[in-house]
């Protein structure tokens, strides 16, 4: 049987949206399918070095439960129903929002970014980084990880028109 | 049931159990059987799908108090 093939464009910078293009890529990679992601725009702060440029933002995002994830079971049952406005008013919402949400993470047993990062390289998912958005936004090659590859729509698409599934994110 | 080794996959969610269970067969040979724990229920589901899809062969799994246990034979 020939080996499968996934390419995934990686669009989103936040903490949230960095689970989907991780979580398909090495599950499908530990299918035996062969896998690419390309990153480009924010999609970039997920094979940076640094990662702290992930977080989370409830701002604008009326789907994303704003739950305690502390304290007794009916404590941690409210959902904290925060107006933009105000979320908008409080310095540092943001920061607050991105540890809440890390807690949440590990208290379900949920990979963090960083470990799912790492499977995808041990099971030889190929990362490329969009060097277009790379110069656009001003990032050097050195504020990414090793083993990253830079190139344009044209390396993007010489892998991707020969897969067998192809997802934007 | 007989296995020659066993994954603990107790509180690790999607996809973790099953990245693992690739893991761990890919240090065993051909015939060897895998024991998995896991309490995720959706791991129910996809290492169905995960066997189907590598050629490996689940033979058998169960629920215990909310535990799920698998046995694959690697291809």
């Amino acid at each position: 049987m020939e080996t499968k093939k996934l390419a995934i464009i990686a669009t989103k910078g936040t903490l949230d949206w960095a689970y989907p293009p991780l979580i398909l890529a090495s599950t499908a990679a530990a299918l035996g399918y062969e896998v690419q992601i390309f990153f480009t725009f924010y999609g970039l702060q997920m094979v940076r070095k640094d990662l702290s440029g992930l977080k989370i933002s409830p701002m604008g995002n009326p789907g994303m439960p704003m739950k305690m994830p502390f304290g007794p079971k009916w404590f941690r049952g409210i959902n904290w129903n925060i107006p933009n406005a105000v979320q908008g008013v409080i310095p540092g919402f943001e920061s607050f929002a991105t540890s809440l949400m890390k807690m949440t993470i590990a208290n379900n047993g949920v990979a963090t970014v960083p470990e799912l990062r790492e499977l995808c390289i041990e099971a030889d998912v190929k990362f490329i980084a969009c060097q277009m958005t790379v110069e656009l936004f001003g990032f050097e090659h050195s504020d990414f990880i090793d083993g990253l590859e830079f190139g344009g729509a044209a390396t993007f698409f010489e892998f991707a028109g020969e897969t067998d599934i192809c997802l934007f994110i | 049931m007989e296995f020659n080794k066993e994954l603990d996959a107790r509180g690790l969610n999607c996809p973790l159990p099953i990245l693992r269970t690739k893991k761990a067969l890919a240090e065993m040979a051909s015939g060897e059987i895998l024991k998995v724990i896991a309490t995720d229920p959706g791991s129910v589901k996809d290492m169905q799908a995960f066997a189907k899809q590598t050629g490996n062969d689940l033979i058998n799994s169960a629920e215990a108090g909310g535990e799920y246990t698998f046995f694959m034979k690697k291809k």
